[in-house]
């Protein structure tokens, strides 16, 4: 699993924290691991060079050199500059002043222009356009019949008069297309080509002849976003070939960071106007430059997984997963089972884990939970009798035996996921209790080691919750571009300096660099908590800079019966954590570097030092 | 607010259900280390069961390469006949070293300039480290072997370039692994035919891979089946029924469109069997490696075509433009549906395809073929001396 920028920054700042300030050789350090970064996101190296170079030029400037935190200004530097770039001139399409209007698709083989084609038409369709589907593909076997069947879902008539597989000449296609355009009164004409490669010169002049029999209004090349180091080369050989006027970047589903969006928005000039994410010809959005930043820099990204969620779930099913949730008491393992299920549709849980803010950080962690575990959950919950899961308390030895063979666990695993259910279910009831902005702590897992570590995540996740739903209030300025700033250094605020924790990303919480804005740092009223009061007292200051938009009510924060160290405080097994703490310095580290709230940082600052603490 | 409850709801089912993975690690490791201990027996088996028909060929074209100049010798093997019946395999290395060889000759060329530029200072290093990045080796990757290489011509006390690019040559040949097995399981066992499933995420190339080789096989002297199983993505049967057609091959196929693909597998493959064929080539939808249900449906279409025979290949097609996703495609493929090896498709374009090495090296899985264009004999097998040696200069 490879480090994630906050990762490599957390990591490059903490040395230096001591200090303050940041030297031209930190600058140094910090630019090759942003490089690191941006290279494992895909982003091709001539333009990574010129990107660090600007970034460089900025954060020798002097605001980053005398923030209270760098780290977090190098973030917003690079997040600014990577929307700066992704955005461009944002524009729409430019429809011919007489119609028809004509689009025309270019790309590598299996891009997805054929799709695309069909998504754009249903787009200008849904728009009040009439869109016209042109086959103009007739080298792959069959396409001029998959954008036939792509256009009749779409409700988009298709021009075809060629066959296709082979046989036909595009360029005619493409001529009488205009014809039969005018002739039906379509004002929009989308001609979906061959995929050719950068290389093929003959293909080349074949996509710049349509493009000289039709003069469309629009070329847009079609990308995909898994691309590889390749991007630069292929997108200017299009541009040289055929030339483009916007880019289109497909398969944003998957989860390749997309870096390549950078490369072409860079080396080419053009915006970035669409993004296609799914297989459904619905899914087809505008781009949107400050996500894909987050995306690229894999700060997580909230708002993705709240569409993710909203285009899975419709409106009822997710009310009533969160009237159960809610409900606290009547949550039982039914509940469960049918959650699991609807989080598994969502998609792999590692991916949803990670889209969590602040999830960069416990990667090592979150990477031991897959999917199986959920259908192993699952099926242990599916082995037992309706009776047992609504009153899990009856289990007895003989019960768990049974359900344990009846899922093909041990009588052990069986028994863990009991208490840990039990667990959340007070966690539930006590947070509803406790009401939205506070989240109390939870008694720690009975004499599980691990329990504590899961328990803390489970903690953590809960307490981002309240700052989470501050949303609307947090989102003043009320511009989406905002977001993606505050969400980037939010998230590495979670991680690294800040107070923000689990609020800020995303989500539009309080914003970098506004210090002071109120509340204890997290871990702040925790400070005296034992071994890590060291720790603890250290973050306070930096947690007011950052801001601490979570905040929790110092009252809330209740310890754990069984967590000496208290469950807010750093890190939930407080008795574990202290003895490791060898010094000053790297106590304090990990506390501000696990500014999250309390539980995961118990787990995340635990396993932090054990890496760190020597 | 429900959105939230539903992000919270995510954390407590991963919590609560995966925690069990934080409690257990070392069982969970156990399995797989025996997994992956299966899978090298089931390698070794076939590897000791009759040689399939590719052995021969894959033997003999690495000789012919390193011996002579390419273009030249075996020019005579490679122009196509007619297209009922596809040329034998043989003969197809001469094609894809002239095509990598004009896909990587920046690469190539590149190196060879800087390494005779005859001074090895760390300028020279980090160029060589940046051109394997940009081949999209990935940075930790590339930065490793040239860290290797740095200190294997420190020991070797050479400045000697020819000794330099040999070192090179070597290591690289080593992260390709030059001594993987890389035959194609093909043969039928007994009466039931060999069944080679083709995966991969969407628009790489897995219908025209399996149209190739099916011409491929049929140009070898075997009967070859195919099973349509994309019944998602329209047309894609036609597409493959086209294929089937020019090489007189059989399809298998849904009578309508969203059909479940399994059934359409396990059509397929007792078709096959009843019919006699030697192999099966069942094509899947394209399908993002995050997609849990069609993961899922992958799965189970691997599931219900062991009911019935075994599954000799599963072959990961990936784009040779994929950047560094393509590791993680590939591992969530062999994880679902243990895939024994990797068809490299679109190496004709400028694309390098250097993630195919860390993927190797992850996963154990070997690049079996490498697809070199859209004609219809453009598959050849994976050659690693060719590929370094196209790499080097």
């Amino acid at each position: 699993m490879f480090e994630t920028l906050s990762d490599r920054l957390t990591q490059v700042f903490s040395s230096l924290r001591g200090r303050g300030r940041l030297s031209p050789a930190d600058v140094e350090a910090t630019c090759r691991e942003i490089r690191i970064a941006l290279l494992e996101a895909d982003v091709a190296l001539p333009v990574v060079r010129q990107f660090i170079a600007r970034v460089r030029e900025r954060a020798l400037g002097a605001d980053v050199m005398q923030a209270l935190n760098p780290a977090q200004q190098v973030i917003k530097i690079v997040n600014e500059e990577l929307i700066e770039i992704l955005g461009g001139e944002a524009r729409r399409l430019r429809f011919a002043k007489v119609p028809p209007t004509v689009i025309m698709l270019a790309g590598l083989q299996g891009s997805g222009k054929t799709t695309l084609a069909a998504k754009l038409a249903l787009w200008l369709r849904g728009q009040g356009n009439t869109p016209m589907l042109v086959a103009a593909d007739l080298q792959r076997p069959n396409a001029v019949q998959q954008l036939q069947v792509l256009g009749e879902r779409a409700g988009v008539p298709v021009f075809a008069p060629q066959p296709g597989s082979g046989v036909g000449d595009p360029i005619q296609v493409a001529r009488d297309s205009l014809d039969e355009a005018r002739h039906k009164l379509h004002n929009v004409v989308i001609i979906d080509t061959a995929g050719r490669l950068g290389v093929d010169a003959e293909m080349m002049n074949q996509a710049a002849a349509i493009r000289d029999v039709v003069d469309p209004d629009e070329i847009l090349f079609v990308v995909d976003s898994m691309i590889g180091q390749d991007a630069v080369t292929t997108a200017q050989a299009f541009l040289d070939g055929v030339g483009f006027d916007g880019v289109v970047l497909t398969k944003l589903d998957g989860d390749a960071r997309g870096g390549a969006a950078l490369s072409v928005a860079q080396v080419t000039g053009r915006p970035i106007m669409f993004a296609s994410a799914g297989e459904k010809l619905e899914d087809f959005d505008l781009f949107h430059p400050d996500r894909m930043a987050s995306r690229i820099l894999d700060l997580g990204d909230i708002l993705t997984l709240i569409e993710q969620a909203e285009r899975t779930f419709d409106q009822q099913q997710a009310t009533e997963m969160a009237g159960k949730l809610a409900s606290g008491e009547g949550f039982t393992l039914e509940d469960f089972v049918e959650q699991l299920a609807m989080v598994r549709k969502l998609g792999p849980i590692g991916n949803l884990l990670g889209m969590l803010p602040g999830a960069a950080q416990n990667r090592e962690m979150l990477s031991q939970v897959s999917d199986k575990d959920l259908d192993r959950a699952a099926a242990i919950v599916n082995s037992m009798t309706v009776q047992e899961r609504r009153n899990p308390k009856i289990l007895n030895g003989s019960r768990r035996l049974r359900i344990a063979n009846g899922a093909g666990v041990t009588v052990g695993e069986v028994n863990s996921l009991v208490i840990r259910f039990l667990e959340g279910q007070k966690m539930m009831r006590q947070m509803m209790g406790g009401g939205i902005p506070g989240m109390p702590g939870m008694p720690g897992m009975p004499g599980m080691r691990r329990g504590q570590k899961a328990k803390g995540k489970k903690k953590g996740k809960g307490g981002g919750r309240p700052g989470g739903a501050k949303r609307p209030g947090g989102v003043p300025a009320g511009k989406p571009g905002a977001l993606g700033p505050g969400g980037g250094a939010g998230a590495f605020d979670g991680l690294g300096l800040g107070g923000q924790g689990l609020s800020g990303p995303g989500l539009g919480m309080p914003g970098l660099g506004r210090p002071g804005l109120g509340a204890p740092g997290l871990g702040g009223p925790d400070g005296p908590a034992g071994p890590d009061g060291r720790g603890g007292s250290g973050l306070a200051g930096l947690g007011g800079s950052g801001g601490s938009g979570l905040g929790l009510p110092p009252g809330l924060q209740r310890s754990g019966p069984d967590s000496a160290g208290g469950t807010a405080g750093f890190g939930g097994p407080g008795s574990d954590v202290g003895p490791r703490q060898r010094d000053d310095d790297d106590g304090g580290d990990d506390g501000d570097g696990r500014q999250l709230p309390p539980g995961l940082r118990g787990s995340s600052g635990r396993r932090g030092r054990g890496k760190k603490g020597r | 607010m429900e959105t939230l409850l539903i992000i919270l709801g995510i954390v407590l089912v991963a919590v609560i259900a995966g925690g069990g993975a934080l409690l257990a690690p070392r069982a969970r490791r156990r399995g797989k280390a025996a997994r992956t201990g299966q899978v090298h027996g089931q390698g070794g088996t076939a590897t000791a069961a009759p040689p399939s028909t590719r052995t021969p060929e894959t033997a003999a074209a690495p000789t012919a390469e390193v011996s002579a100049p390419p273009p030249v010798t075996e020019a005579p093997a490679a122009p196509t006949p007619a297209v009922e019946k596809p040329p034998p395999s043989a003969g197809r290395m001469v094609r894809l070293r002239s095509r990598l060889a004009r896909s990587q000759s920046a690469f190539g060329s590149a190196l060879l300039s800087l390494l005779s530029s005859g001074k090895l200072d760390d300028e020279t290093w980090d160029e060589i480290e940046e051109i394997l990045i940009t081949a999209d080796m990935g940075a930790a990757p590339a930065a490793h072997l040239v860290e290797r290489l740095r200190t294997e011509v420190k020991v070797a006390g050479t400045s000697d370039l020819t000794e330099v690019r040999a070192l090179l040559r070597a290591d690289l040949l080593e992260q390709v692994g030059a001594d993987f097995d890389r035959t194609l399981h093909t043969a039928p066992h007994g009466d039931r035919p060999a069944v080679l499933l083709v995966v991969g995420v969407n628009g790489t190339g897995k219908t025209t891979t399996c149209g190739k080789l099916a011409r491929v096989l049929i140009g070898d002297g075997h009967s070859v089946l195919l099973g349509a199983a994309d019944t998602f993505r329209a047309a894609a049967a036609d597409q493959l029924e086209t294929w089937a057609n020019r090489v007189g091959a059989t399809v298998v196929r849904a009578d309508r469109e969203g059909a479940d693909p399994a059934s359409v597998a396990f059509e397929a493959v007792s078709a096959g069997t009843v019919r006699g064929v030697d192999s099966v080539i069942v094509d899947t939808a394209g399908r993002l490696h995050t997609k849990t249900g069609l993961m899922d449906e992958l799965g189970k279409i691997k599931r219900v075509i062991e009911k019935h025979a075994t599954v000799d290949e599963v072959l990961l097609v990936l784009d040779a433009t994929t950047g560094q996703n393509g590791l993680r495609q590939a591992r969530v493929f062999a994880e679902v549906v243990d895939i024994t090896g990797i068809v490299l498709t679109k190496l004709d374009g400028t694309a390098k395809g250097g993630i195919v090495i860390a993927v190797q090296r992850e996963l154990g899985v070997p690049v079996k073929l490498v697809g070199l264009g859209e004609g219809p004999d453009d598959l050849a097998p994976f050659e690693p001396e060719a590929f370094v040696d196209a790499l080097v200069g």
